[in-house]
């Protein structure tokens, strides 16, 4: 199986690599550009553990393709802290204990700021449904809820100021 | 030096704050490294072949083709796997269940595995061997295998613990009893029994993260193993034993972990990883597939259990016994014995006794998951606590609050309570707000109580001071759930310095001795008690130091908010010398300062939960949602609230998804019909609501601070109070779980 | 296995048509990525269409929905127009897996994928969809309902794909829903499922279509069901009517998911209140 050379941007750095055409973005990621905060709970779409968004739309990478991300932009747990700053998605998840083995938790990061970027100001009931793509086996939720719901405050705040 | 390890209701400055974890900033930018997360030069990469059979002869594995595959380079089989155990069965079921020996014993067991240069080239070579197997009989269930017909999975097997002993194989491997007094005249005395049985499906603990090592093993015998596992000092035993090492040979260091919950305190694959880098004298990274996992590491039991409990009319409960029969897949387990152990350990009874059988089925070998195998007791328990209470008419948590062990009562299972948290956390209960919240249409309440033992165990500790005075604690239980915040506070308490300035580390195995495996709720209790001994011992270190700088005798110094002090008028000239000042001397004074303490940390203060549950079922459906839930438990003392609420709350929710949906489904022909996350249904973000927690804290008298294990018992009342929350709201007594949509719409309707 | 992405309808059908060994067609890839993952399909072609621009296109007009093969469906749900036109097609869509896997998803790929369980297409067939699809003869169009044959079966040609599925130009008082039932609030796949579309005169219901999920080989069409509420105001009798006709109309199969039984019931369950749900949004009052 020849490979296939792909161009794409991740975090914003642009890079190169090749890989075989049928392996996923997931290994590319973690294997290749060693970006290995992307997990790999399932392989199939059904944990969120390897969430990233691809041109800004929040998807599975172990349901796309490397050969796919051609030209495209994705974006991973690596590159949410900005300028050596904690994002307040990351300070709240530490501040509200809402990781306890962390696995799922670069996933989360991914989906709930993939959320607050469409919906600054979400329900508990619109965080819960729009996490239903993660699974977390460890805290029963609460203390993620809870770190989305205080993130997104402090979000809306450094906004206005 | 031995140190006392009674409570002694000291006042806390640190302790009990909401610090922030240390490892926080790591796990929240992906830097964290966890299993499957580490890599070597060379590598190669490990598949495993397994059988698609429930039970089947191997007659022949041909592994020439895939041998000749290019990039293939190692291959292993059960032949590669000498025995080396020495006649220790356990052992021999340990490396029989990592590779199978001439027999595929469940759906998913190991046959064969291969180490080659990439992925790819593993999966091609492992659609190359070729396994000749001949199909045999096969039994799934747990009360059909203990028929006297039912295909017997190992011919070997004979129940211990009973007299005299059977001569013929069975599926029973033991049976154990447990109680006090007579039942029958127990029973004889009461007013009204209640007798049921019940069966709980198999669940798996559903880490998120499957299991992954990376295996180095040169033909000199040494060798290196990263893995995510919950004790690397015991997966270090165990693959030494199984491979015919030395121990000091073997470094195990234990990834960052993705949840375990039990399930990672069994080697399941690195022993093969070990082989086939010694085979092929490179390292190889093994990393399991989620249906692996579901398949080939240890779900826990699926069971059935019969209760019959007799009371009067005054509510008091005159006798209770238990049959306990709980599946522990294809080897031998111990889990119906601590079904049996723990069935009836939150009451005080008179006449009491339970028995309990374990039965082997061809499905994967049973581990333990979190507090394992009193959640299924519980429900069995539990329903008929509350049958007895409708009967009686009376409250049924007053009904509990009337029978509930207390200090002074014999356990079911043999020792004496010291102070306990049953009754306490009852009467939280009663007195919660959630008891007195009305509830609406197709709504229903359900309370029940657990009982977990805890555990201690060999634990190892080294504390070391930095010449700027920052602390080094080196531990050797693994961070399942924040431990290291925990343990961090605990080594600031006893020196009298700031959280911050404590760093913990999981130390590998060549830098400690050992340490039993972070199970049995252990991990705060007994590292924290060794942490504070090391502590103590530093800080005899320091005061000697602060002696000798002084120029005056050691006793004349005490150590108080992390200074040592001179005591007495001749001193008073003398100002108090700052942990940081020490250690800035060290150098000069004589030389690192460090604490060490090694523990056997018995004592493990016993456990105790009661839940409130409010469930909503749709009738017409027979789906329920959980709509409010709250868990009041008993903590000893919480070194770090947070972790002790997150406790709570995770095994409150594993519990809510083994009640209600998650369950193994096996087919006619024995294969497991939903090995992955998507049929498996785990409860996700939208099933759940906020899960409310009250920490109640009796201290431990075996601990310094009160502590007990908080990490079990929270999983343990939930099927039973879903299940008296589901009969409330729908008006039957449901005896099967999960109560999935079909079986509560079923029983609904049979019972119209 | 080869990896293209063509630019032009044309040039895939050609790519499709000239492919000897196996080749699939890479929409979403939320079935098709799980597949090979598991070893269930070994392509020797794997052909992205989402580097096709027409493709990409969601065109949403009082006159008629023409959705692109390439589309995800939470594009369908950002599209406030469609989803006050065909909120049952768009509910249908928006249940497919969680926001990663909508963000990929496509409904094309939904209804190529021929599951017995899909979710938007009881939906489609109840909107009265048809598909456009192109071979290297040209294109066709046929309706959605003629698309699967049976679980994993299509009637496309092996060089055949679907590039967008239309929506019919949408009636006055006329409004759609579409229900299923899942033991999870999400992250599930229907156990049973019903879509129905129907059109009020004066709060009488004067058409109407019913269609229901995972109880057959196929999504099934149940005419006995439409009849049982044309006429009426949704009372209580035509709902159980409705709901006995749905029920008869079941022929599904044990599995981990769900039993005959369980699917029989729930089925008269969901249909009778996917009919209300459509009736409320239509704008009929009982």
């Amino acid at each position: 199986m020849s490979g296939v050379t792909v161009s794409a941007k991740v975090n914003g750095d642009a890079v190169q690599y090749v890989c075989p055409p049928n392996e996923s973005l997931m290994d590319v990621l973690r294997n290749r550009l060693n970006l290995t905060g992307v997990k790999e709970g399932c392989g199939t779409g059904d944990c969120g553990a390897c969430s990233v968004t691809l041109d800004d739309r929040l998807v599975c990478s172990c349901l796309v393709l490397g050969a796919e991300a051609e030209g495209r932009s994705i974006g991973t747990v690596e590159g949410i802290s900005q300028d050596g700053e904690l994002h307040p998605l990351q300070t709240a998840f530490i501040d509200h204990a809402a990781l306890q083995c962390g696995i799922c938790t670069p996933g989360f990061l991914v989906a709930a700021k993939s959320l607050l970027g469409r919906n600054p100001n979400p329900s508990e009931e619109e965080i819960r449904y729009a996490l239903a793509g993660n699974l977390c086996r460890c805290t029963g939720y609460d203390k993620i809820v809870r770190a989305v719901q205080s993130a997104a405050k402090v979000m809306r705040k450094q906004k206005k100021s | 030096m031995p140190y006392e390890t009674d409570y002694t209701n000291q006042k806390f400055s640190v302790i009990g704050n909401r610090v922030n974890r240390p490892d926080g900033v790591d796990k929240v930018t992906g830097r964290a490294r966890y299993g499957a997360d580490a890599s070597a030069a060379g590598q190669l990469v490990g598949k495993i072949l397994r059988s698609p059979h429930a039970h089947a002869l191997i007659k022949k594995i041909d592994t020439s083709k895939a041998e000749k595959l290019p990039g293939v380079k190692a291959i292993v089989t059960g032949d590669d796997f000498p025995d080396f155990t020495g006649g220790n069965r356990s052992l021999m079921d340990t490396l029989e269940n990592c590779m199978a020996r001439g027999r595929a014993l469940y759906d998913g067991h190991a046959v064969a595995a291969v180490a080659a240069v990439d992925a790819q080239t593993a999966n091609e070579a492992l659609k190359l061997i070729k396994v000749t197997y001949k199909k045999l009989p096969h039994v799934t269930d747990v009360d059909e295998a203990m028929k006297p017909s039912a295909p017997v999975v190992h011919d070997w097997i004979r129940t211990a613990g009973i007299e005299p002993a059977p001569t013929t194989a069975s599926n029973i491997s033991q049976r154990n009893e447990f109680g006090h007094g007579d039942i029958d005249v127990g029973f004889a005395e009461a007013d009204v029994i209640i007798e049921k049985t019940f069966k709980t499906e198999q669940t798996h603990q559903g880490y998120i993260e499957p299991h992954a090592c990376l295996a180095t093993l040169g033909p000199d015998g040494s060798g290196e193993l990263w893995v995510t596992t919950q004790g690397h000092f015991t997966f270090r035993n165990m693959c030494a034993s199984l491979l015919g090492l030395d121990v000091a040979k073997l470094k195990v260091t234990s990834s960052e972990i993705g949840g375990g919950f039990g399930g990672k305190t069994h080697v399941w694959m690195e022993p093969v990883a070990l082989q086939l880098a010694r085979k092929s004298n490179r390292p190889v990274k093994l990393v399991m597939t989620r249906e692996e996992v579901f398949k080939a590491t240890g779900p826990t039991s699926s069971t059935s259990v019969d209760v019959k409990i007799g009371a009067k009319k005054n509510g008091r409960i005159t006798a209770a016994s238990a049959e306990l029969r709980y599946q522990s897949g294809a080897f031998p387990g111990m889990w119906g014995m601590l079904g049996a152990m723990t069935s009836f350990a939150c009451y005080d009874l008179k006449h009491v006794k339970s028995v309990g059988y374990d039965v082997l089925c061809n499905r994967p070998k049973v581990a333990a998951y979190r507090a394992p195998s009193a959640p299924m007791a519980a429900f069995g328990v539990e329903s008929v606590i509350d049958l007895l209470a409708a009967e009686l008419k009376m409250d049924p948590v007053e009904f509990r609050i009337k029978n509930a062990a207390k200090k002074g009562t014999r356990a079911s299972y043999g020792p004496i309570y010291g102070p306990i948290g049953i009754g306490p956390t009852l009467e939280a209960v009663k007195n919660h707000p959630h008891m007195k919240k009305r509830l609406g249409k197709n709504q229903g309440r359900g309370v029940a109580c657990g009982f977990w033992f805890n555990f201690g165990g060999q634990t190892c500790t080294d504390l070391n001071i930095g010449i700027d005075g920052s602390v080094n604690l080196t531990v050797g239980t693994v961070d399942v759930g924040g431990s290291r915040a925990s343990l961090a506070l605990i080594a600031a308490e006893e020196l009298g310095v700031d959280y911050d300035q404590v760093r913990v580390t999981i130390g590998d195995t060549s830098s400690l001795g050992h340490n039993d495996t972070t199970e049995g709720s252990r991990g705060t209790f007994s590292s924290g008690m060794a942490t504070i001994f090391a502590a103590r011992n530093a800080i005899d270190v320091m005061k000697q130091r602060a002696a000798d700088t002084w120029g005056i005798p050691v006793e004349q110094v005490v150590w108080e908010e992390g200074v040592a002090r001179a005591k007495g008028r001749q001193n008073s000239n003398l100002p108090p010398l700052s942990l940081k000042e020490i250690a800035a001397k060290s150098p000069r004074t004589g030389g690192p300062i460090a604490g060490h303490n090694e523990v056997v940390a018995d004592g493990a203060g016993v456990s105790f939960a009661s839940h409130i549950c409010d469930v909503e079922v749709d009738p017409e459906t027979g789906s329920t949602r959980v709509i409010r839930y709250t868990v009041v438990q008993d903590a000893g003392k919480a070194i770090h609230p947070d972790y002790v609420e997150g406790q709570f709350q995770g095994g409150a929710a594993q519990g809510i998804g083994w009640a209600l949906n998650e369950e193994y489904i096996y087919g006619e022909d024995g294969t497991l019909q939903n090995a992955g996350f998507l049929d498996y249904r785990i409860p996700v973000c939208s099933d759940l609501p906020f899960i409310d927690t009250e920490i109640l804290e009796i201290p431990n008298p075996n601990h310094p601070y009160g502590v007990r294990g908080v990490g079990e018992t929270s999983i343990v009342p939930p099927l039973a109070a879903i299940g008296n929350a589901v009969s409330n709201a729908v008006g039957v007594r449901m005896t099967h779980v999960p109560m999935s949509p079909p079986r509560i719409l079923k029983a609904i309707e049979d019972a119209q | 296995m080869r990896f293209e992405s063509p630019t032009t309808t044309k040039a895939a059908a050609s790519m499709l048509a000239s492919e000897s060994g196996a080749a699939h067609v890479l929409a979403g890839g939320t079935d098709l990525l799980v597949r090979m993952k598991m070893g269930m399909v070994e392509p020797d072609l794997v052909l992205d269409i989402k580097r096709i621009e027409t493709m990409k296109v969601l065109k949403v007009a009082a006159g008629g929905v023409h959705i692109g093969g390439a589309v995800p469906a939470v594009e369908l749900g950002e599209s406030e127009r469609l989803r006050s036109l065909w909120p049952g097609v768009v509910e249908a869509a928006n249940l497919i897996g969680s926001d990663q896997i909508q963000g990929r998803c496509t409904v094309v790929g939904n209804l190529c994928n021929a599951s017995p369980a899909a979710d938007s297409v009881p939906a489609l067939i109840a909107a009265g969809a048809k598909a456009l699809i192109v071979g290297p003869k040209g294109k066709r169009r046929v309706g959605v309902e003629k698309v699967v044959l049976g679980p994993g079966k299509t009637s496309l040609g092996r060089d055949e794909f679907i590039e967008a599925v239309v929506l019919p130009a949408r009636a006055g008082k006329s409004a759609d829903a579409y229900l299923r039932f899942t033991p999870r609030t999400e992250m599930d796949i229907a156990v049973v499922s019903a879509a129905v579309n129907l059109t009020l005169s004066r709060g009488v219901v004067t058409a109407a279509k019913v269609v229901l999920g995972a109880v057959a080989p196929t999504a099934v069409v149940v005419p006995a069901a439409a009849r049982a509420i044309i006429g009426t105001k949704l009372d209580d009798a035509a709902l159980e009517k409705m709901a006995k006709a749905c029920r008869a109309a079941c022929n599904p199969i044990d599995d981990k998911r769900g039993t005959v039984e369980y699917r029989t019931k729930v089925a008269g369950v969901l249909g009778r209140r996917a009919a209300l749900v459509a009736f409320e949004r239509a704008g009929g009052s009982k």
